[in-house]
């Protein structure tokens, strides 16, 4: 069991890191394992965000000589940055282990993010205009305060609260999943993908990349090929339904969009506020009532049922 | 029969009543189990510690701040004290609220409420003015509940009597596994609906999902509107003038009785072909004996 949420705001931004941290944190009783958050900010011109691991949660406890392997990571990365032209505008440390770049570089991004992915122990999390990927080990104000999410502003944003079943409980395998090398995409999921090798090894001989074994990994890949190769995105989440087996409600959210998809068996629950200027859909009403404590409709979408929002 | 009186219907013995109601598919063979009604037992049919409570004793709290343990304890302590009619204020879409009542109550919800809202109760007559969460009403046993908006999956799982009435639109599984009782949905359900339902009957004035009534052994659904898809051995009956009265009078009495009356209603009953009861090995059939 897994909680999911989403919630986009149409034509302004809003405070979406607040009140998706509050949604979270409503939903912690689904998934006290880890917690993810997709924020879609405002763009940056020209410049990229790039959300980076460098380590996981527990190696800085557990790992030997983990500081030094962390700096001579994240030197490897800004020399790959460097021999690829990008220039390095800002540079953070969220935690000891995850770092934020704002990056101005015009050439291929999908290049520069393998080769930095080459580099043993580092996973790019997020890059894009927008998006901005946060993930870590706890509950959601434990996340939101490490990170700073409280005061994020922007249009809309993804989260995730996840109970580990299927996987370890580590970075690796929490949500949300970065569609990489798709710049913006992002997917969080509730559910068992029962097909998951079978697609796995199909989205790999076509050159995708997996860093998980987390079948909910396989939602952001399968994303990021059919948008790849010119679908839209309900095009995308139309086809996925007869695509992936098993029982799954899942989220994408791209840079300007937020789309949801359910499985024929309707299985996994996702319960969706919908009005003129806001849209909020979590695994439960009570993530919904943490942002919005007035009396509102609601409904469950059924089984097959897609939805794409624009901001 | 055009229509039978309330009057008629009490005069009854009570194979003719069942007949009469339109309990005509629910032939009760095998390892099924009925209890019926016997006025003379009536002491059992209340619980030793259910408090005495008054319905003109109303008060109400708000429970915004609370926990569903918070609110569970304050309705029972409510009781406790006489209180026969009590307002949830402010529910919050907690979940659990309002389960395991088992004695007479009116209760009413000003809001949504979340998951397993009132269920397993056995006689308050519940008033949800809000939405629901998955699995209202599950495994209720008398009473009943009437949901103002729309409710989740699962409504009514595993009900076996009252009536639970959901005004809007459900999710899918509406009545899964039902033994007994009423399911009266005002607007659609989804997939599954009355999946391996076992006795009772469900109205859905709306449409119905893919699967509807798959692998039900008995009872039966009434759709007024499109049915998707039959599940397995689910198959459409003849509606006769049992089911369009008691459709009228249980639609009148929630107030859903559509303009162009009940005679549209498809009725849908169990194939009955995925029954083996009669297939029992003689050591199983000693061991029911």
């Amino acid at each position: 069991m897994c909680g999911i949420a989403g919630i986009i705001h149409r034509g302004k931004m809003s405070n979406v890191g607040g009140e998706m941290t509050r949604m979270l944190r409503a939903l912690k009783h689904r998934g006290p394992d880890s917690t993810g958050l997709a924020v879609y900010g405002p763009p940056h011109p020209g410049d990229y965000v790039m959300r980076l691991k460098v380590a996981e949660h527990e190696d800085i406890d557990r790992g030997r000589g983990i500081k030094e392997r962390i700096k001579e990571r994240v030197e490897r990365v800004e020399r790959i940055l460097e021999e690829h032209g990008v220039q390095i505008h800002s540079k953070e440390f969220a935690t000891p282990y995850a770092l934020r770049y704002v990056l101005r570089h015009e050439g291929d991004k999908e290049a520069i993010a393998r080769a930095i992915e080459e580099v043993d122990g580092v996973e790019i999390l997020s890059l894009g205009n927008n998006l901005e990927l946060i993930k870590d080990l706890g509950d959601a104000i434990v996340v939101a305060d490490a990170y700073k999410l409280h005061e994020f502003e922007g249009t809309h944003a993804i989260g995730h609260t996840r109970m580990a079943t299927e996987s370890d409980v580590d970075i690796r395998s929490a949500h949300p999943y970065w569609a990489f090398p798709y710049n913006d995409v992002s997917v969080v999921h509730n559910g068992q993908i029962t097909n998951y090798w079978l697609m796995r090894r199909e989205m790999e001989r076509k050159g995708h990349r997996f860093m998980s074994n987390c079948d909910s990994e396989l939602l952001a890949v399968y994303t990021a090929h059919n948008l790849a190769g010119g679908m839209t995105l309900e095009e995308s989440l139309r086809q996925s339904i007869g695509e992936i087996d098993g029982v799954f409600t899942y989220l994408v959210a791209t840079r300007d969009q937020l789309g949801m998809a359910k499985d024929t068996m309707a299985a996994k629950p996702l319960v969706l506020y919908e009005s003129d200027d806001l849209i909020a859909l979590a695994s439960e009403e009570v993530a919904i009532r943490a942002i919005l404590p007035q009396e509102i409709d609601t409904y469950d979408p059924y089984d097959e049922e897609i939805r794409v929002w624009q901001v | 029969m055009a229509s039978v009186s309330d009057a008629r219907l009490r005069e009854m013995a009570q194979e003719e009543r069942a007949h009469a109601l339109g309990m005509t598919t629910e032939q009760l063979t095998g390892r099924s189990m009925f209890i019926e009604f016997d006025p003379e037992a009536e002491e059992r049919f209340t619980y030793p510690w259910a408090p005495e409570v008054d319905f003109n004793k109303r008060t109400e709290f708000d429970s915004s701040e609370m926990s569903s343990t918070e609110v569970n304890q304050e309705i029972r302590r409510l009781m406790a004290e006489g209180f026969g009619t009590i307002v949830i204020q402010n529910p919050r879409g907690k979940h659990s609220v309002g389960v395991g009542i088992l004695s007479r109550l009116n209760l009413i919800v000003e809001g949504s409420l979340g998951y397993f809202a009132t269920g397993l109760i056995d006689g308050p007559n519940v008033r949800i003015n809000g939405r629901v969460g998955w699995s209202c009403g599950e495994n209720m046993m008398s009473g009943t509940i009437v949901v103002a908006k729309n409710a989740g999956s699962t409504f009514g799982a595993a009900l076996r009597g009252g009536d639970l009435v959901c005004m809007g639109s459900v999710g899918s599984r509406t009545g899964i596994d039902m033994k007994g009782g009423t399911i009266i949905v005002g607007g659609d359900t989804g997939a599954f609906s009355g999946f391996m339902m076992q006795r009772g009957r469900m109205i859905v004035c709306g449409n119905a999902g893919k699967n509807l009534g798959d692998s039900m052994y008995d009872g039966t659904i009434y759709v007024g509107g499109e049915i998707r898809e039959l599940g397995v051995d689910a198959v459409p009956a003849e509606l006769n003038d049992l089911d369009r009265a008691w459709l009228r009078r249980k639609l009148i009495q929630y107030g859903l009785l559509p303009e162009r009356g009940v005679d549209h209603f498809t009725k849908i009953v169990a194939g009955k072909q995925l029954w083996n009861y009669d297939n029992l090995e003689p050591s199983e059939k000693k061991l029911i004996l």
